[in-house]
């Protein structure tokens, strides 16, 4: 066994499956890493050798009115979107997890596919659809085409959690006298909350990034993203790295809120 | 568990049902019938005419647009899959449970961050006078027009889907059952044969969806295409963004949407077939 092991273990080429997982992430992170220098550097076209230390970028941001209610959608959305999408995914996860029904296949995949269809086309249909029924063009048309891309997340996240949860605990509370109702308050969402704020910051988090939909439906209430793309069509500048950045801290807040949550610290999750 | 229907089940159960059915289902299926309506003095009528239909498929820009895109996305799939694989490898079957654990965290981070800032930033290191440029410049290369080519948009690809890709042959992976590939080096199994042999069969299911997830992410992507390829060659996603937002051609942005659609469903089926072949035991 030991020998075989030898065999198996060669050096150089475990070295250099170590150094190739480096570059990967080198590639998936030099960009992050560079927009996050960039918007501290002075130069209007950014390169290398460096020029000086700047916040001009950030000062740039701050004192355009547009990109601070660019902010305030955004932020609004966010909120409204992740708090519709998780009410809407802990509903499905529940069904998926209780019941058993005729076209559950088809509620499945209502209830998860929206994600893989290409923005482009949601965002097309949204226009049309949305315009169609006098809702576009105004921020409620972004919150309603987010949380179709959104909600499915919430589910899953949600749905994990509740396979984490004993089946017997919700008969054993029916069993005791407790109705469904008071045992859904009582025992299901005390055991699912810490799944059910991941989801909340996690269905944010998309929110906040999500452009090319919110660009198709948004009509002059641009969010954040979508200001960014227009930066890209006209002036390029790093005003969009420290915008990202911005962004980036944000979603990074949630999203760590939201692993920390999920991954069991709360008081709920002690029995595994 | 089964349960007559109560309203305590449907509070849960209808609220995400309707919402998807009217903000899901109701549009994509509203797409279809105006790909058959009209647009008159910049108006739209309803209507059932085929001319959007005849129009776009007689049009060589719309075919070579298809291809283009088809081409694009396939190429990007195989390439992220073929780069994505040996990482997730290393990944699965030599790094420690707690490597393991921040492999993976740090691969979900570029989901969190925008990737318009991404394809930005690839501009910066991709231009004439871009980071990359500078540093051949030092070797004494270049400088190269790296920028607006289709290895830029490859690169926005990736850029795209490598972290999905990795993460899904990671999943993948981890699954494997140890055993077989003790089993073959027992048998004095070469190690790249283990690799092909024994490791990618027994993960073809998730290598499959892997590549199938990178393939409608970039073959619906217009930002790199635009950014970092230039606008040049015109790709379908490029053509429905120009139709809605300059042209108000909206049944025509439509056909193009259907034909993506459609594109899209035959390679999902044709993937999960490839997938799950010889598997139904």
């Amino acid at each position: 066994m030991n020998e075989q092991n030898e065999l198996n273990r060669n050096p150089l080429i475990e070295a250099g499956l170590k150094l190739y997982v480096i570059l990967a992430y080198l590639f998936v992170f030099a960009p992050i890493l560079a927009s996050f220098v960039f918007s501290f550097n002075s130069d209007r076209f950014p390169s290398i050798p460096l020029g000086h230390f700047s916040t001009e970028w950030y000062r740039a941001v701050a004192s355009d009115p547009l990109v601070w209610e660019g902010l305030r959608n955004t932020l609004g959305i966010g909120l409204a979107v992740g708090v519709l999408s998780t009410v809407l995914g802990f509903g499905a996860a529940y069904t998926d997890y209780r019941y058993k029904f005729l076209g559950k296949q088809v509620y499945l995949a209502l209830a998860l596919l929206p994600p893989t269809i290409p923005v482009v086309i949601m965002g097309l249909a949204m226009l049309a659809y949305l315009s169609r029924i006098d809702l576009s063009g105004n921020a409620l048309s972004v919150i309603i085409a987010h949380v179709v891309i959104c909600a499915p997340f919430a589910m899953a996240v949600i749905r994990l959690r509740l396979s984490q949860m004993d089946p017997s605990l919700e008969s054993a509370a029916w069993n005791l006298g407790a109705s469904e109702w008071a045992t859904m308050r009582h025992v299901i969402i005390p055991f699912t909350r810490p799944a059910i704020l991941g989801a909340l910051f996690i269905t944010m988090a998309v929110s906040f990034d999500e452009f090319a939909i919110a660009w198709f439906v948004s009509g002059l209430n641009e969010t954040l993203p979508v200001k960014v793309l227009g930066f890209l069509q006209g002036q390029v500048s790093p005003r969009i790295n420290a915008i990202g950045t911005f962004v980036f801290v944000t979603s990074m807040t949630l999203v760590i809120l939201a692993q920390l949550l999920l991954s069991g610290r709360g008081p709920a999750t002690d029995k595994e | 568990m089964r349960r007559p229907v109560s309203l305590y089940g449907l509070t849960f159960s209808l609220p995400l049902l309707i919402w998807q059915l009217l903000f899901f289902v109701f549009p994509l299926v509203f797409l279809v019938a105006l790909s058959f309506w009209t647009v008159r003095n910049f108006r739209l009528e309803a209507g059932f005419d085929t001319v959007n239909w005849v129009t776009m498929f007689g049009r060589p820009v719309f075919w070579q647009a298809y291809g283009t895109t088809l081409a694009m996305a396939a190429a990007a799939a195989a390439l992220t899959s073929a780069l994505a694989f040996p990482c997730a490898y290393a990944i699965a079957f030599k790094l420690s449970p707690k490597a393991q654990r921040w492999a993976v965290f740090l691969m979900v981070i570029p989901f969190f961050t925008s990737y318009l800032v991404r394809v930005y930033s690839w501009q910066v290191f991709l231009s004439d006078a871009g980071i990359i440029n500078v540093m051949l410049g030092w070797l004494g290369l270049g400088p190269f027009g790296l920028l607006n080519t289709i290895g830029a948009t490859m690169v926005g690809y990736m850029t795209l889907s490598f972290p999905l890709v990795v993460l899904l042959q990671l999943f993948s992976l981890v699954f494997i059952d140890r055993t077989l590939i003790e089993a073959a080096h027992n048998m004095r199994c070469g190690r790249l044969r283990t690799v092909f042999a024994v490791v990618i069969p027994s993960a073809r299911v998730g290598l499959v969806i892997a590549a199938l997830f990178s393939f409608i992410l970039c073959f619906g992507d217009f930002v790199s295409p635009i950014y970092l390829g230039g606008g040049d060659p015109t790709t379908l996603s490029i053509l429905i963004t120009d139709t809605t937002k300059s042209g108000q051609q909206w049944p025509r942005a439509a056909v193009i949407a259907l034909t993506m659609i459609a594109t899209l469903m035959v390679a999902a089926f044709l993937a999960v077939r490839f997938a799950y072949k010889g598997r139904t035991k």
